[in-house]
């Protein structure tokens, strides 16, 4: 608004989200006084500027849409349309009952067989899921956490038996069960042997799949659900140094496992704050690595990352306005320097998403790299006043985010305990109210509304319950179909490792070769740990 | 009108994760002076329907986003039926498209909040409907 009547020197003030006040105008001035010029080149450390030289004119971010329903024949066949689309990675979705560790027909999962995801039974569902796909073009991610360790058990002896050297293999899993606890929710065992179970998988890949990356350390999530973005920063930092002292502690040298580490952030927000973030992330997490844990090989300090989602920031209210909101996103991330993208698609607050819809995320990196410049030069806002400045205090913000689980006794006291939950939801009651207060300003949901209520046009993308039968028979068949004295003797030992307190991994190959399933598994190893339960809380307003 | 202080039970039933909207309910709910049991993630129809009883809720309320809407709270209604519920105010919440909504209120959910609905809203909701 401008209103004339006010004096001139009234200027309104400015926060971001972080907590930083943003000034109308930066010089060099503000750079210096905000801790200096980092004229470090990028694929150095600290790699504020990124970390390779080259950045996307050696490669452009790979493109990664999110991507699983049904059962694995449906998928594979909506992957195949991705590929032949353009993208350039795969990110694999998996239905909740994969997701917490059940079988298809396990009375749990009635209703959620193959609706958020695709549904995994045995290694025959990614023999199925990734048939015709080449795995040395296409690198996969697995977004899989509670059940991680058999999953990516069982993505390796696809590998393995499609005839691929795992010595060589790429790929990701999430398998970040830390901030499963603080905002994702697929948590299967207690905090404790969850950890574990993810120093596991982090050392058995270090001898058997060097180049694959065990885990990828989401603050996404916790921005989700609730953290501005040096907290998501901070936070994800935290949850990376407790896996990274897990798998110091079983004898492996830093430089072994920590360049396989990487990271998923969120894009959604405030542009400069967002690329800022991630300047300022690079910058701190390669000092933890070479600084605080005296890594030798510069790569070990990367952060590598996915940034991409966004999810938050997209509303129910007039959904063609997430379309232009994902290519904002997408633009915070290429500036960001993400190694790879993915966007929340447009209808992805109703459903998840449709062909047409994932075809326009593609499009939308696509753009960024064919038309709108943005894979020409490397880290474009570097040198910038504002940019620089907000790099420094957001790194600082990020240290303070730190300190914070540090006072709470560490992230894994912190998460036990709640009170990192406790925090996030919270802010997340906060950032509702300043919604629905108008503070924070969303188009078409608080401004800029429509007038009258015009019914959203979104083609909605069903529950497949004839795909969900078919994957009940499937797991049958299997079951049928399998030598159940090998795999009673790969559960066998998969119990006995557990109890022992071995690395389970090799168990899970051999059981997964076995074609045991992920309810099989998952169930001997809650025979040995228990499964988490959230307590039932009574909230009584204070005072 | 009631005479006693409110209790609601805000209940995430399946395997669905996101809580961050339960989470948020529960706390627009306390500062609006009512008692909030909050059940924790992944909790069966059978055991939110047991915390109902326990705690003598006034309001029962389901939070949904994978999608599962509709055979979750027909199961979670059957239960509330034969355990005499019935007179309890019942709600629910989450990814739920239009087409769902009055399938919900038919199953007897009388208040149903699709995503984005205002904490206001389901507050003044309560305050007008609750016995």
């Amino acid at each position: 608004m401008n209103d004339q009547s006010k004096p001139k020197s009234k200027i309104r003030p400015v926060v971001n989200e972080s907590g930083i006040e943003i000034k109308p105008l930066y010089t060099l001035d503000d750079v210096i006084a905000s801790g200096g010029v980092d004229s470090s080149p990028p694929g150095e450390a600290p790699f504020t500027r990124g970390i390779h030289s080259m950045m996307y004119r050696h490669r452009p971010f790979t493109m990664r849409q999110y991507t699983g329903f049904a059962n694995a024949a449906d998928t594979n066949e909506r992957f195949k349309y991705l590929i032949a689309n353009g993208q350039t990675g795969l990110n694999v979705a998996f239905d909740l009952a994969t997701q917490c560790g059940y079988d298809s027909d396990a009375p749990e999962a009635a209703g959620e067989v193959g609706r958020v995801g695709m549904a995994i039974d045995t290694l025959r569902d990614f023999e199925i899921a990734f048939d015709g796909i080449d795995l040395d073009a296409i690198t996969v991610s697995l977004t899989i956490n509670g059940s991680a360790a058999s999953l990516i058990a069982m993505f390796l002896a696809m590998a393995e038996k499609r005839g691929y050297d795992l010595s060589r293999l790429r790929g990701t899993a999430q398998n970040d069960i830390l901030k499963e606890f603080v905002g994702r929710g697929t948590w299967i065992y207690p905090v404790e042997p969850s950890v574990k179970l993810v120093a596991d998988t982090i050392e058995y890949c270090a001898k058997v799949a060097p180049k694959y990356s065990p885990v990828s350390v989401c603050g996404y999530h916790i921005r989700e659900s609730g953290a501005n973005p040096a907290e998501e920063m901070g936070y994800a930092f935290a949850i990376a140094k407790a896996y990274t002292d897990r798998a110091l502690a079983r004898g492996l040298d830093i430089d072994e496992f920590a360049g396989r580490l990487s990271f998923n952030f969120n894009i959604f927000g405030n542009l400069f704050e967002q690329v800022a973030k991630f300047r300022a992330g690079r910058r701190r997490w390669s000092k933890i690595i070479l600084d605080e844990y005296g890594a030798k090989r510069p790569e070990s300090g990367w952060m590598r990352m996915i940034a991409g989602g966004g999810g938050f920031g997209l509303t129910i209210e007039q959904p063609e306005n997430n379309i232009m909101r994902g290519a904002y996103y997408a633009l915070a991330a290429a500036l960001g320097g993400a190694q790879t993208m993915a966007l929340c698609c447009y209808d992805e607050a109703y459903t998840i998403p449709t062909p047409k819809a994932q075809r326009l995320s593609l499009r939308t990196m696509q753009m960024l790299i064919e038309e709108i410049g943005l894979a020409d030069t490397v880290d474009p806002l570097g040198g910038s006043y504002y940019v620089e400045t907000l790099t420094n205090q957001t790194e600082q913000k990020i240290v303070e985010a730190m300190d914070w689980i540090e006072a709470q006794g560490g992230i894994i006291k912190a998460v036990s305990d709640g009170k990192i939950q406790a925090k996030v939801s919270e802010y997340a009651y906060r950032r509702q109210r300043a919604l629905e207060t108008g503070e924070l300003r969303k188009v078409g949901v608080n401004c800029y509304e429509d007038s009258d209520e015009e019914k959203p046009q979104v083609d909605l993308h069903g529950y497949d319950e004839i795909g969900a039968m078919q994957q009940i028979e499937n797991v049958r068949k299997v079951r049928a179909g399998r030598s159940d004295a090998a795999v009673e003797r790969a559960l066998k030992r998969l119990r006995a490792d557990a109890e022992a307190d071995r690395n389970v991994m090799p168990a899970l190959v051999e059981a997964v070769k076995a074609y045991a399933t992920v309810g099989e598994m998952n169930g001997a190893l809650v025979d040995v740990y228990g499964r988490f339960q959230e307590p039932t809380q009574l909230w009584r307003r204070a005072g | 009108m009631h005479d006693h202080q409110v209790k609601v039970l805000v209940a995430k039933p399946g395997l669905d994760g996101h809580d961050v909207g339960a989470k948020v309910i529960v706390h627009a709910l306390l500062d609006a002076g009512f008692d909030v049991v909050y059940t924790g993630l992944r909790q069966t129809p059978e055991a939110i329907v047991d915390a109902a009883v326990k705690q003598q809720s006034d309001v029962i309320g389901l939070s949904i986003l994978s999608g599962a809407h509709l055979p979750l709270c027909r199961r979670v209604r059957d239960l509330m039926m034969e355990r005499g519920l019935h007179d309890k105010l019942w709600l629910v919440g989450g990814n739920i498209p239009e087409e769902d909504r009055m399938v919900l209120r038919q199953l007897g959910f009388r208040g149903v909040f699709p995503t984005g609905s205002h904490t206001a809203d389901i507050v003044s909701f309560i305050q007008e409907n609750v016995k």
